[in-house]
């Protein structure tokens, strides 16, 4: 990942890219490229443009100005966040990777074949026999691999997912994150949004942080540094050193909140 | 009732008629029912047959061919309701609400002012069976045939679309073309089913064979199945009691699906009180 590269390396190139919904824009003259095999996650605080960067990413979004460029075969998946799914849609595990594949002409039913490649793809993300089973009545962590199933299915170069760990506990997210971390090295190239500064952003190879444009991008060890932080969440941030991690925590004046107590004999 | 009694109306044709269009078009709503009732659009199945109620005393006046210009009236109103959503700040409950009444009401008064094309306007709003003809078995056939052929060869896009449009977009799925041709199909089957039916119970056509269905399974292509076959047996059904009890067609039609509503909410219930006692046994 860099802020500026090329097209003939790069999978994918934001050059300058302005997004608007109206007369506001959501992001500003953001510069960045996805290398092959990168492992990026994009954070920021709510409303920073994160989901928008990454529609922009996917060409499901086109800029105001400046421009993205995709390498012309690259194929990508979006796992979108699950609290945007409809879990009364009637569809199956199997319905719900099958319909990915749905550029030029298809038969309606899954063919064999796709029969085989879909139950490769559950097996690979250990939801093995669960094809039958309808969305809704699945695990949260189970819920979030289906999509990413979804994504595999399309033979993704590239998958974008926006905020994978929103709603998940923390053993369900660490799951998330390993199998991502997997993905990744069996050559699945990763960009991800996340809120969530310690227990995601911390763990990947490369951040990104937005703002509205991009504040700092690189290692966490570069990005994750009280200046950055401050000027993307508007709010003076520390970084402590815990067990050979880092650890972001808030340090502004009202960093400190006392709980709740209630008055003595009132 | 004897055999001789329930099958002596198939002796004319035009109940023979009136049997295969009931029959068609219930499997033809039933279908792309699915869709509007997936896609939250049950209101626009009631709108657009209003409006094309317009369209159709529209091209009366103005001399155009009834069918054609109440099907392209229905495919513009279609259309002005989505471009209105998107570039007014208006919800599209209201866009439908405004467009299809006005429409609506502009048929209302065409007809009032200059008479009904065609057909009366009771026949058009309530559905007569008297009415069908053979032209009429061949037209729902036909629009029958155009619909399955398309979901056919959209099946996937159609689903990825209608489950989540933003992510079908976003890697690749041409979502406004299968979002326009959806609209042409619905107004196709809403124009040709409006004689057996009437135009103020298409929707119920739409929406209740779909809904049973999505009672009764949680797979999206059983759903399918299920929904044409309870509009087909509706149809069927729904036209041979209107015959026997002298009831207008479209009303007996809703009525026999709305029976198997009650059927599937009643026996929906019982199912899930069965699987919670078993669940909660385990």
């Amino acid at each position: 990942m860099s802020r500026s590269g090329t097209v003939d390396t790069a999978l994918i190139v934001a050059d300058r890219v302005t997004v608007a919904y109206g007369a506001e824009p959501v992001i500003v003259d953001v510069d960045l490229t996805v290398e092959p095999g990168d492992m990026i996650g994009i954070v920021g605080p709510s409303g920073s443009g994160k989901t928008t960067l990454l529609k922009a990413l996917l060409g499901g979004i086109a800029p105001r100005s400046g421009a993205v460029t995709r390498r012309a075969d690259l194929s990508v998946g979006f796992v979108p966040q699950v609290e945007r799914i409809d879990w009364n849609f009637p569809v199956t595990v199997a319905e719900c990777v099958g319909m990915a594949r749905a550029k030029g002409l298809r038969t309606p039913w899954i063919s064999r074949r796709e029969r085989g490649e879909i139950d490769a793809v559950l097996d690979r993300l250990g939801l093995n026999g669960l094809g039958s089973r309808h969305i809704r009545n699945l695990s949260g962590g189970q819920q979030q691999r289906v999509f990413l199933a979804r994504a595999l299915f399309t033979g993704a170069e590239v998958i974008f997912l926006d905020e994978p760990t929103s709603g998940l506990d923390v053993k369900t997210r660490h799951e998330v994150l390993h199998l991502l971390a997997d993905l990744n090295a069996e050559g699945v190239t990763v960009v991800l949004s996340t809120h969530d500064l310690n227990g995601i952003a911390t763990h990947l190879p490369t951040i990104v942080c937005l703002n509205r444009t991009v504040i700092g991008a690189g290692a966490p060890e570069d990005v994750l540094v009280p200046e950055v932080l401050e000027q993307t969440y508007g709010s003076p941030m520390q970084i402590l050193e815990h067990g050979g991690m880092r650890v972001v925590v808030d340090a502004g004046p009202n960093a400190s909140v006392l709980p709740f107590q209630r008055e003595v004999g009132a | 009732m004897s055999w001789s009694e329930l099958t002596a109306p198939y002796a004319f044709e035009f109940f023979r008629n009136g049997v295969y269009v009931a029959t068609l078009a219930g499997a033809l709503c039933g279908l792309v029912g699915c869709y509007v009732v997936l896609r939250n659009m049950s209101y626009i199945g009631h709108g657009l047959s209003h409006a094309i109620f317009g369209g159709y005393a529209a091209a009366g006046l103005i001399g155009v061919n009834l069918f054609l210009g109440a099907g392209v009236w229905g495919v513009v109103t279609a259309l002005a309701i989505g471009g209105i959503v998107r570039r007014r700040p208006i919800g599209s409950d209201a866009a439908i609400g405004v467009v299809t009444t006005a429409s609506f009401a502009l048929g209302i008064a065409l007809v009032s002012r200059y008479g009904s094309p065609g057909r009366s306007a009771d026949s058009l709003l309530f559905g007569n069976v008297l009415g069908v003809t053979a032209s009429d078995v061949w037209l729902v056939g036909a629009v029958s045939l155009v619909a399955v052929v398309f979901i056919f060869f959209a099946y996937r896009p159609l689903l990825f679309t209608t489950f989540d449009d933003e992510v079908a977009q976003a890697t690749g799925v041409r979502t406004t073309l299968i979002d326009t041709l959806l609209m042409i199909v619905l107004s196709a089957t809403v124009l040709a089913t409006m004689n057996v039916m009437g135009v103020t119970l298409i929707a119920a056509t739409l929406v209740v064979p779909a809904v049973v269905a999505r009672m009764l399974t949680d797979s999206f292509s059983t759903m399918l199945v299920i929904a044409t076959v309870l509009g087909a047996i509706s149809g069927f059904i729904g036209m041979n009691l209107s015959y026997h009890h002298d009831l207008p067609s479209g009303s007996t039609i809703v009525l026999v699906g709305t029976a198997f509503f009650l059927l599937a909410y009643v026996a929906g219930g019982r199912l899930r009180r069965r699987a919670g006692t078993v669940a909660h046994a385990h």
